[in-house]
């Protein structure tokens, strides 16, 4: 979607985007240096989104998307930590693949890297709070997420682009109808998927889960 | 019991990606979609907003080209692939590595419980 979006929609985006970048890394390093065995849980939270985001997936609207992979990092390393990591996979795909694009590098930043998170953080603790069981939690948590970020993906091009009759809301139907409906199906497997690592992690890494206060309990295990 | 329910969440996954290549119902070879160009089927989601962008802005020029683009869809699928293989082959190593840590820390404890009488290592 490289120049797809007008220059000051793409500055007004990374302006936003960058304070949570900025955060972000602040939150990782002081995360790693106060425990730098969760090192390597941080590099596969980053491996997760890598995968993700490079699996483009049928969907029933009859074209592909991919899913984001954001979920996972959110919940174990808290939301602002996933600004730069989806920010380096953003670079990636952006430099790399001409996928997205550097001049929509902000606003998918946003979408994916901040929202995404945000929401995944959101929804895992508050199913948390409902007493839900885990594996549904961090379910609702990475799909939700990932829905989430083209649906901002969508109000993103929609104040770009009004609808010259509809205004907003008939060109925001519109890229919804092209973004968030074909994401449906993508976002259940996405919640799958992290249902299964998170599984492993669960498994074979229960006391680093504990110290990162996502597994609460023993008993809390699901 | 835990090995099942991922092996199902997995067949779901699958599944799920399977699906919709049977379910969307192929357009008649001659079809075209509002511009006049033949109907794509699972083109990528951004190529149906850049043709929505045409339409509701049929003025607005994109104003940057990428920097570098794969010289062709083979090599972009080359490269799409590379960044899977490598994330997943960092997530194997993880999880090669936490079972083996798992294994040795059990065999440990076997091997030292009945000897020190259960006062130095504790099972957490």
């Amino acid at each position: 979607m490289e120049g797809f979006l007008p220059v000051a929609h793409a500055v007004g985006w990374s302006i936003a985007s960058a304070p949570f970048v900025a955060w972000g890394i602040r939150s990782v390093n002081r995360r790693i240096r106060a425990n730098p065995e969760q090192r390597m849980l941080l590099g596969v939270a980053a491996a997760f989104t890598f995968v993700l985001s490079a699996l483009k997936l049928p969907s029933v609207t009859g074209s592909c998307s991919h899913p984001t992979g954001t979920g996972l990092g959110a919940i174990l390393f808290g939301p602002a930590a996933m600004a730069p990591i989806g920010a380096v996979v953003l670079l990636f795909q952006a430099l790399l693949l001409a996928h997205g694009g550097l001049t929509t590098l902000g606003a998918n930043i946003f979408s994916m890297a901040v929202v995404g998170p945000f929401a995944a953080w959101g929804v895992f603790r508050l199913a948390q709070a409902l007493k839900l069981p885990f594996a549904l939690g961090i379910f609702l948590a990475a799909s939700l997420a990932d829905l989430l970020t083209y649906v901002t993906t969508s109000v993103q091009l929609a104040l770009a682009f009004p609808d010259p009759v509809g205004g907003f809301t008939a060109s925001f139907l519109k890229f919804a109808g092209i973004f968030a409906v074909a994401q449906v199906p993508l976002a259940i497997s996405e919640g799958l998927l992290t249902v299964v690592i998170f599984n492993a992690l669960a498994r074979f890494n229960p006391q680093e889960l504990r110290d990162m206060r996502v597994l609460g309990t023993p008993e809390a295990k699901a | 019991m835990k090995k099942r329910q991922n092996l199902l969440l997995l067949a779901a996954v699958a599944l799920l990606a399977v699906l919709p290549l049977w379910l969307v119902d192929k357009p008649a070879p001659d079809a075209v979609d509002a511009d006049g160009k033949p109907v794509e089927l699972f083109g990528g989601a951004d190529n149906q907003a850049r043709d929505l962008i045409g339409r509701i802005a049929p003025d607005y020029k994109p104003w940057f080209e990428p920097l570098l683009e794969p010289a062709s869809e083979e090599i972009a699928s080359l490269l799409f692939a590379l960044q899977a293989a490598l994330g997943a082959g960092f997530i194997g190593y993880y999880l090669g590595v936490s079972v083996t840590r798992e294994r040795l820390k059990r065999e440990f404890e076997r091997h030292n419980q009945p000897a020190d009488g259960g006062t130095g290592v504790h099972a957490d």
